[in-house]
Formats: C-alpha cells, sequence, structure tokens
C-alpha cells in the first residue's frame, strides 16, 4: 500500500522540481540568442530500450528526420527544432515521469507518442494538464478518445483536450479483420487469444464481437503473459477445439513464437493479429512459419503511396539502424502536424512562448489538412484521425504482402 | 485421455528447462545459503554464449549434431565463466557479511548481466537462433501423443545433466567433499576440504547446466533474448523452493510438478481462471499448498539453525 501512497506525493514534487530547474535552463536559453533565431524542441515518449526498442527508435527516428528536413528547409522561419526523446521503458509510471519533464521544459512544443496505449495512460493527462499537444503514432486503445463509450451506446467525451493520433483505433481494426477473415475468406471456426494488455485484449474483443456478428463460431478466449515463450499447453488445448483460424490480440514476440509452435505441432491454421504484428521481426523470427498468416495495419501501404515512398528513400538515406516499420512513417506525420502548427503560429505571432505557444499549437494541430506519408492527415473533433483506411497484409514468401486495402464505415 | 497424456508431455517438457535451471539454485543454496537470484541470467549467457559461438566458430554446413556439440561447450564456457567471475567478484568478498547484503548483490548481478548483453544486442528484443533441429519434425510417442524434435532434446539433455550431476554429488571424491561442506562448512575445512573451492565449483556446475537449458531452449524456441533468464529464473527459483531448496532431487522433482501443474492449470482450470495468463498463479498455488503441509518443500529437510 506504500507504492501508490509514495507515489502520489513523488510525482508531483518531481514534476514541481523539473518545473523548477526548467524555469533556470529556460532564461539562459533566451539570453544567448544573440543569433536571432530560436531554439524550440519536439519531445518524443517512446520505448527506447527493452524488448520494444526496435519499434521505439522507429518512432524517434521517423521525428528526427521530420526535424531534420524542417530544419533544412526552414520551415519555421527564425526557429531551431530539436529532438528531446524520452524512454518510456513502455510503462506507464516511466512515461508519466518523462512527460513530466518534457512538460516543464517550456521550449518544448509538442510531444510525439507514445506507442503503447497503456503508456498512454499515463503520459496523456500529464501532457494535457499543460495543454501540450500529444499526438500518438499509434495508440489504438479506445478509451484514449473517449470512443469506449460508443460501443454501449453512450456519447463520446473527449477526455484530453491536447491529444491526438494518426493511427485507428481497435474498435475499427478488430471489426476490418474479422470482416475480412469471416466475410471475405470463409473462416468459420475461430480461436482468440490475447495478451491481457490494453491493447492486445482490446482488439481481440472488437474483433470477437464482429466475427460473431457475421455469423463465426467463436471460441473461448484464451490469454497469455506477455514474455511467455512456450505455449505448447495453449497449442494443445487450441487443437483439440479445432479452429481454422487463430487471431491474436498482442504483438510480435509472442505472436512469432506462437503461430511457430502451433504450425510445429501440426495445427496448420493462419494467424492473424494487428498492426503489433505488422513487424519485420515477426518474420525474422516466426521464419517459414509465418506464411500464410495475416496483419492489419493503419493506412495504405507504404510502398504504394508516392508520398510515402519520399520518406521510405530518405529515411533509408539517413541510415538509422532501427527500421521505419511499422510506425516511423505515422510518427514523421505526427512530427509534421505540430511543425506545421508551429510554422503557423509563429507566422501570427512571433512573440508568443511558453503556454501562450502551446495552446495556439494544440488549437493549430487540431485543425491540421495536409497529406502525409501514411495519407491525409486531419483530426476530428476528438482528436481521432478522420483518415480510417486499413490494410490486410498477407504473408507469403516471408513478406508482408497487401492483401487488401479499404476504408472503414 | 489423449489429450490429457499431450498436455502431460508438454508439462515434462516445460518442467525440464525448470529441473535443469533450478538445480544451480538449489546446489548454491546448499552450500552458501544464498538464493543467487542472478542464476537466471546465467541461463541466459548459456544460450547467448551458444549462439555467439554458432555465428563466430562454427563453420557453415557442419552436421548439426557436432555443431549443438561445439555450440554446448561455447555455451557452458561463457556461463560458467561469469558464474566463477560472479562469485569472486560479486560473493566471496560478501561470505561472512549479513544475508541480505549477497542476496541484494545477486539482484544487482542479474541487472548487470541483462544490461551487458542488451548493450551487444540492442536493435531488437529477440534474436534469432539457429534451428538446427526441425521443431516441425513430430516424434509419435503413440496414442496420438506427439513431442517436438527439439522438446525431446530438451527433456533428455535434462535427464542425462541430472544424472550425471547426481552420479557426481553421490560417488566422486570431490562430491562428497561437496556434500560435507553442504552439512557442514567448518568441520568441513578441518577435515582438509578447500571450502572455497567447492563453492565455485558448485556455481561451476549449476552454470554448466544452465547452459545445457540455454541452448535446448534456444533450439526448442528459435530465438533468444537478453530478459530470458528473468521468467526462467523465476520459475526454476520456484521449482527449487517446491521441491525444497538444497536438496538436488527436490529441484528436479519440483521443475517437473511445476512444469505439469502448470500446462494442466492451462487445459483443465475453470474459467474464468484457466488459460495460459493463469498457469503462474496455478504455479504458486501449489506452492503454497506444498509449504502449508511441508514448509520446507516437498524432498526438503529441516533446516538446522546455523546462520
Amino acid at each position: 500500500m506504500h507504492t501508490p501512497r509514495l507515489a502520489r506525493v513523488a510525482v508531483p514534487l518531481l514534476v514541481g522540481a523539473l518545473a523548477l530547474t526548467a524555469c533556470g535552463s529556460k532564461k539562459e536559453s533566451t539570453g544567448n540568442g544573440g543569433s536571432g533565431g530560436k531554439t524550440l524542441k519536439i519531445g518524443v515518449v517512446a520505448p527506447l530500450s527493452g524488448d520494444l526498442s526496435a519499434v521505439g527508435n522507429g518512432i524517434k527516428n521517423g521525428v528526427a528526420l521530420a526535424i531534420k528536413q524542417a530544419n533544412a528547409n526552414k520551415t519555421v522561419p527564425g526557429v531551431t527544432l530539436v529532438l528531446d526523446a524520452q524512454d518510456d521503458t513502455a510503462k506507464a509510471d516511466t512515461g508519466a515521469i518523462v512527460a513530466g519533464k518534457l512538460v516543464a521544459d517550456t521550449s518544448v512544443v509538442g510531444v510525439v507518442g507514445p506507442l503503447n496505449s497503456s503508456v498512454a495512460k499515463g503520459v496523456a493527462p500529464v501532457t494535457d494538464k499543460a495543454n501540450l499537444t500529444l499526438i500518438s503514432p499509434s495508440n489504438s486503445g479506445v478509451d484514449l478518445t473517449g470512443r469506449d463509450a460508443l460501443a454501449t451506446g453512450g456519447t463520446q467525451v473527449r477526455p484530453h483536450k491536447s491529444y491526438f493520433r494518426v493511427c485507428a483505433t481497435d474498435d475499427i481494426q478488430g471489426p476490418f479483420a474479422a470482416d475480412y477473415a469471416v466475410k471475405d475468406k470463409g473462416y468459420k471456426t475461430i480461436a482468440i487469444v490475447h495478451d491481457k494488455k490494453a491493447y492486445g485484449q482490446g482488439l481481440a474483443e472488437a474483433f470477437a464481437k464482429e466475427a460473431k456478428k457475421d455469423g463465426a463460431t467463436v471460441l473461448a478466449t484464451q490469454t497469455i503473459n506477455p514474455g511467455d515463450t512456450n505455449f505448447s499447453a495453449l497449442i494443445t488445448k487450441l487443437k483439440s477445439q479445432k479452429p481454422d483460424f487463430l487471431f491474436y490480440g498482442g504483438e510480435y514476440p509472442e505472436a512469432s513464437k506462437i503461430t511457430k509452435q502451433m504450425k510445429g505441432a501440426g495445427l496448420n491454421i493462419p494467424l492473424m493479429g494487428g498492426d503489433g504484428v505488422d513487424a519485420a521481426d515477426y518474420l525474422t523470427l516466426a521464419g517459414a512459419s509465418a506464411n500464410g498468416d495475416y496483419a492489419t495495419a493503419l493506412g495504405a501501404p507504404t510502398d504504394k503511396l508516392a508520398s510515402a515512398k519520399q520518406f521510405l528513400t530518405d529515411y533509408a538515406a539517413e541510415k538509422f539502424a532501427d527500421p521505419a516499420d511499422p510506425y516511423g512513417a505515422a510518427a514523421y506525420d505526427a512530427a509534421n502536424a505540430i511543425i506545421k502548427a508551429l510554422a503557423k503560429a509563429e507566422t501570427d505571432d512571433k512573440s508568443m512562448t511558453g503556454q501562450a505557444l502551446r495552446d495556439e499549437i494544440t488549437k493549430e494541430v487540431g485543425d491540421s489538412d495536409f497529406d502525409g506519408a501514411t495519407g491525409k492527415i486531419s483530426f476530428d473533433q476528438f482528436g481521432d484521425t478522420n483518415n480510417k483506411v486499413l490494410t490486410v497484409y498477407k504473408v507469403e514468401g516471408g513478406k508482408f504482402v497487401a492483401a487488401k486495402t479499404d476504408s472503414f464505415k | 485421455m489423449q489429450l490429457f497424456m499431450q498436455q502431460l508431455v508438454n508439462g515434462i517438457v516445460l518442467g525440464a528447462t525448470y529441473g535443469l535451471v533450478a538445480l544451480g539454485y538449489t546446489m548454491v543454496y546448499g552450500i552458501v545459503q544464498l538464493i543467487n537470484f542472478a542464476h537466471g541470467e546465467i541461463f541466459m549467457l548459456g544460450a547467448f554464449g551458444a549462439l555467439v559461438t554458432y555465428n563466430e566458430l562454427v563453420p557453415a554446413g557442419t552436421p548439426a549434431v557436432i555443431a549443438i556439440l561445439i555450440m554446448l561447450v561455447g555455451g557452458m564456457a561463457v556461463s560458467v565463466t561469469a558464474a566463477v567471475l560472479m562469485e569472486r567478484f560479486a560473493y566471496r568478498p560478501l561470505r561472512g557479511a549479513p544475508r541480505l547484503a549477497p542476496l541484494i548483490t545477486a539482484l544487482g548481478v542479474s541487472i548487470f548481466l541483462q544490461e551487458l548483453v542488451r548493450n551487444f544486442y540492442p536493435a531488437t528484443s529477440d534474436k534469432p537462433f539457429p534451428q538446427l533441429v526441425d521443431p516441425s519434425y513430430q516424434v509419435h510417442l503413440g496414442g496420438g501423443v506427439t513431442i517436438s524434435a527439439p522438446s525431446l532434446l530438451t527433456v533428455v539433455a535434462a535427464v542425462i545433466g541430472m544424472l550425471a550431476l547426481s552420479t557426481f554429488v553421490r560417488r566422486s571424491r570431490t562430491g562428497r567433499a561437496m556434500q560435507a561442506t553442504a552439512q557442514d562448512p567448518d568441520t568441513a575445512r578441518l577435515m582438509g576440504i578447500n571450502t572455497d573451492r567447492i563453492i565455485v565449483l558448485a556455481f561451476m556446475l549449476g552454470a554448466a547446466l544452465a547452459a545445457v537449458s540455454g541452448l535446448s531452449y534456444g533450439l526448442q524456441f528459435g530465438s533468444v533474448a537478453p530478459r530470458m533468464g528473468a521468467l526462467v529464473g523465476v520459475k526454476a527459483f520456484t521449482a527449487a523452493v517446491l521441491g525444497g531448496i538444497g536438496n538436488i532431487s527436490g529441484a528436479v522433482l519440483g521443475g517437473f510438478l511445476l512444469g505439469i501443474v502448470e500446462v494442466m492449470a492451462t487445459q483443465y482450470a475453470p474459467d474464468p481462471f484457466s488459460g495460459g495468463s493463469w498457469a503462474n498463479a496455478w504455479g504458486f498455488v501449489v506452492l503454497i499448498l506444498v509449504l502449508v503441509f511441508r514448509p520446507n518443500g516437498l524432498l526438503g529437510e529441516r533446516v538446522a539453525a546455523r546462520a
């Protein structure tokens, strides 16, 4: 019982302390603004270490690329942008602490991230208090924009006024996947497995609901722990229920092991996952077992959009250690939404700083309307993207090949 | 019935890994009363050692059996070296210190080793491990029950490792010296046994068995990760306590029991407590029940107060 109480006292104290130190450093940085330009920061909150670091670094690199291009093209005249990347270690409490750090630094004008919906639940309240724009490239948890109320017939109320996302949500991704599996492909007996995380469970539940509606038999949901490696018991159990399709709500490290062990044990049915499975590492780790599996992803296939092609070329030219997939392009778009908002704010009134600037950027981001690498970037009044295009990818010959792209109604 | 037998086989495979790692916990505890929480990381280092050996030293086209043996030697070299260094620099200076000091040190060593490996393999979480034994090759055990080739290898390796260790401890001179040190280190020293050497040996043997387990883990699941030792370490420690920590047969028994309980819980536990996510909880339910009735574990003897 000690920890929560300690956290309740310690977090605000820590945030406060950081705010004080940051105020001090702010004065210094305005002091040396003799060169005429000012320096503003775009924050990143993502897992930069640990299991999801490859994905987190893809996000960081996408933002770094957007900043580099903005500086080179002088998109925001008189302003030099720098990146302030913070490691949330994929944990909500760490996310809240590093978010506090970014909030306290008044030169931070917007934040891209986090990767995980569960982390966003810790980060968004912190950034929202300062009305600091937070744009996630990948959060698909429904409750972050109040969409959870829609499922039960309630009215959507936006919980965080400065929170946006450039990706579609679980309640869209799940049904889109279910329609594809049941209506397009005709699978009838569907096994559902998820990892109990906000993302995995939300996705799996939305899938199950739609699959039932489409007339498929959905078997009792099975759950695993993130980090598990031996799924033999689960697979033996599934095998006895004779499903012809498996939907997995979760991420690629576990999904790759499930598909491999499942096919090794002679249960030759396709595994389908959400965008958490749509990762290059899934293919590396699952090897030939991945063939025939599916993953849904947000947006149109990057290699079919001219804008995304440009992004991928630029990304490759930077020689980053980590791949752009799966969220580098979305992070790049999120950063550009902030940069464009900043440019507009600066043209309106150059003297704005601190809170006034943050308020203005949040307002301008809400009015975003441009063609990004992943498609059109604009938001509805709740902070959700209007670009509800999704794609189903099928693994063929060790590669994700786009099987169906459609916009979800 | 077929389902039950299949799950039993799954449980034995899972338990073989737990049992092999549990031996390392139990041997060290039996001799120095230290719960070496870094032992899970020794298991992880064994797996990475084998992977590095394969990548750097095994020429392409080597027959699988020979490659596996070379990898085993490489994995053992890494894990044993790490265990010896760990004993020498982290635990020996604290030999006379209160119990808590080496325990906390063990946790520190565990974090250190995990992050050390992460430094070398930062980009992705899991490193693909060479699939020298085809995991889709199923051995039929009769009655429709099957076991995949790498899983069978895991069980065979575990049984060989366990038998070799128990023979060594019971029959050889050094093994008897180990027993003597475990019973009473002071008297053992008076009888001319170099207890420092025996302690290092316990660490080395535990590390070697952990390397066997790490290698078979890699072959079985096709990937290794810096964090892999943490979960297996906790499970193996649980197995050691379940069987009676300090008792070698107990560690093996505890390992198999824990593996079987987890698997059976996944299959048969009533909803909403079924499924893989509850398997760990059921494992601990059994642990608590055992400890209620046999506080020293299944095969644990009454531990004399001798701190």
